[in-house]
């Protein structure tokens, strides 16, 4: 697949290194590859993120993208949750088995709770929805390349509710409760804050922000409550 | 018993214009002829002693005519039907009582022509046309008590034949016809069962298929309504992106509520409310809101002064913060409701803002403080704005 590269560089450039992301260099971009059914998106989006990343690869389905995801190792994967042949669940699935250092973004145009939820835990380490701009795009991007978490305002929120305090104790209380900090921290990001400006508001620096939503993520990941899953379905139910 | 058309009125004794109880005159209407003929006919048998007899089964078994006000008949149904049904006892043991008193009088003859009057005044009554249409809505025909009736019009009925061939003797003479008719009758119910089976299943097929395209149309309809029209709207805006974006939202809003939520209630609940509030402002003011709550609860009238203040600073990040989307994030908790509205937009100076301008000091503020809560605003020039809007729960609960 990755014969159907083209020309990028259409579209304005993103400057990586503008004073409202949290790196200096933006040096190294990130390789990419883009998981996707659609091919008009994938090509939307090489267009919008432009020289900030370095598209290595682009992919329609569960199997290709397995394939060159393997074939050519990136550094992120942009991936589609809804794919024909299983989905991104599937993807993550296969690739985080023989590839755990390979990180993946996923967009959606979907907020469904169950599909947010459902894709982080199975191993990405950031939702976004393809409303984005290319700018934003890119910051996401950079960030999960090095190694932080990305939350958007709506999956922050989602994570607050699925951790609501219930009435049931928690199976394993490191993993099953949010920190204080941690739910400031998830509180401001879901009102639209960016790291800087949480780590501003809170009397903290941007790396704590990061290791915070790192830890949620985590958690996110790891814990089995059953609250969780039950609130998930739940919403499925819609 | 085939008339098609429900057009043919349910059997009634006419209450206007009748000579005894209506009887002739109910049956000439039921029947669609003059109502001479059949008081003629009743006289005309009332001489052989079975018309009076028949006269006095219908008189029984029909309803007189509906008045004008068919609900209090309703609410006397129940009633109504016990006392039917103790009639019908009654009026067996009367039956019977006459048969032992005066049975020697009269030919048996006309008993058992009585028996088949009174199979054939059930089944009619059961298959009436009108009735029928009932029966499709609700029940009688496939309910026990429908199938009673049936079975006991068809018993009274075979009573009366094979009584009234036997004391004319001619049951012997009849057996052989009777024997052919009854072999046909078996041979076509065989022969149209099939047919009937098909006719039946059919109906539900077709019924299915009704159904389904119903909701084809009513899916067309609304991509019609909705998408298409948009889509077009599209095209002929597409020199105004800020417009087409509009556009573009509110479609994207109504279509995803169509297809993933159910019907939000939007006037019990905090979130629906306010996720209401937001897409109403982005639809009239045109900058995307995005909107995250946590938790939900029922409102009260704090939380509505707080929904109408989050309204009036929506608006305001719209018209005059000059930012791209704003931020709404609501937080429903035991005690309180919190929402925030934030704009990363040109911000202003608070305090340079003029005593007579009503947007935050009265549509704001003073809302949030009548009711019990604070409103707080957080701006600068150059750093957006954040109103911050918190309301204590009247009700606290979960």
């Amino acid at each position: 697949m990755a014969s159907c590269r083209r020309a990028a560089g259409m579209g304005k450039v993103p400057d990586v290194a503008d004073e409202n992301t949290t790196f200096g260099s933006g040096a190294a971009v990130p390789r990419v590859v883009i998981v996707d059914d659609h091919r008009l998106f994938r090509s939307g989006v090489r267009g919008e993120l432009g020289d900030a990343v370095d598209v290595i690869g682009e992919a329609g389905d569960v199997d290709s993208a397995v394939h060159v995801i393997t074939e050519h190792p990136p550094d992120i994967v942009l991936l589609d949750v809804h794919l024909p042949g299983g989905g991104g669940v599937e993807v993550l699935r296969r690739v985080l088995a023989s590839q755990p250092e390979i990180k993946f973004l996923a967009l959606s145009v979907s907020d469904a709770a169950e599909d947010v939820i459902g894709v982080v835990r199975g191993g990405a380490r950031g939702y976004v929805t393809k409303t984005i701009s290319g700018k934003e795009l890119a910051d996401a991007i950079v960030r999960v390349a090095d190694g932080d978490a990305v939350f958007s305002p709506r999956l922050a929120g989602f994570v607050l509710d699925a951790f609501a305090a219930t009435d049931s104790p928690p199976m394993d209380p490191e993993l099953d409760r949010l920190t204080q900090r941690e739910r400031e921290v998830l509180r401001l990001i879901a009102r639209g804050y960016a790291y800087k400006e949480v780590g501003k508001e809170l009397f903290i620096s941007v790396k704590t922000v990061e290791t915070h939503v790192s830890s949620v993520l985590r958690k996110l990941q790891l814990s089995n409550r059953h609250e969780l899953s039950r609130w998930a379905s739940a919403r499925k139910l819609f | 018993m085939t008339e098609t058309a429900a057009d043919t009125p349910r059997y009634h004794r006419v209450r206007d214009g009748r000579v005894i109880a209506g009887v002739g005159g109910g049956l000439a209407e039921h029947l669609g002829i003059p109502a001479i003929v059949p008081r003629l006919a009743f006289v005309a048998l009332g001489f052989a002693g079975i018309g009076i007899v028949i006269y006095a089964v219908f008189w029984y078994f029909a309803p007189p005519a509906p008045t004008a006000t068919p609900d209090s008949g309703e609410r006397e149904q129940p009633r109504r039907d016990l006392r039917r049904s103790f009639g019908y006892i009654a009026l067996a043991g009367v039956v019977v009582l006459l048969f032992l008193v005066f049975g020697w009088m009269l030919d048996p003859v006309i008993w058992f022509l009585m028996f088949g009057a009174l199979g054939a005044a059930t089944l009619w009554r059961q298959a009436n046309p009108t009735l029928r249409d009932e029966l499709v809505a609700t029940r009688p025909l496939y309910s026990t008590k429908g199938w009673l009736r049936t079975g006991f019009g068809v018993l009274l009925i075979l009573i009366g034949v094979i009584g009234f061939l036997t004391f004319q003797d001619q049951l012997a003479e009849a057996r052989a016809g009777l024997t052919f008719a009854l072999t046909l009758i078996v041979g076509i119910a065989l022969t149209a069962a099939p047919w009937i089976v098909v006719l039946v299943r059919e109906r539900g097929r077709e019924r299915r298929e009704r159904i389904r395209n119903q909701e084809r149309a009513e899916l067309a309809a609304h991509i019609h309504d909705s998408v298409l029209h948009t889509l077009t709207l599209i095209q002929r805006r597409c020199d105004d992106p800020r417009e087409v974006q509009r556009l573009a939202r509110v479609q994207e809003r109504a279509l995803r509520s169509w297809l993933y939520q159910r019907p939000a209630d939007a006037d019990t609940t905090v979130k629906p409310a306010l996720e209401r509030v937001a897409a109403e402002v982005e639809e009239s003011h045109g900058v995307p809101i995005e909107v995250v709550c946590v938790g939900d609860g029922p409102i009260d009238d704090g939380i509505r002064a707080q929904l109408r203040a989050s309204r009036e600073a929506m608006v305001n990040a719209s018209k005059y913060s000059g930012a791209e989307n704003i931020s709404v994030f609501g937080e429903v908790e035991p005690e309180e409701v919190l929402v925030f509205v934030r704009d990363r937009g040109e911000g202003f100076d608070i305090d340079a803002v003029p005593d007579d301008r009503m947007g935050v000091r009265g549509s704001i503020r003073g809302r949030m403080e009548r009711h019990g809560g604070e409103a707080r605003i957080r701006t600068a020039p150059g750093e957006g704005t954040e109103v911050q809007l918190r309301m204590p729960r009247a009700t606290r609960q979960e």
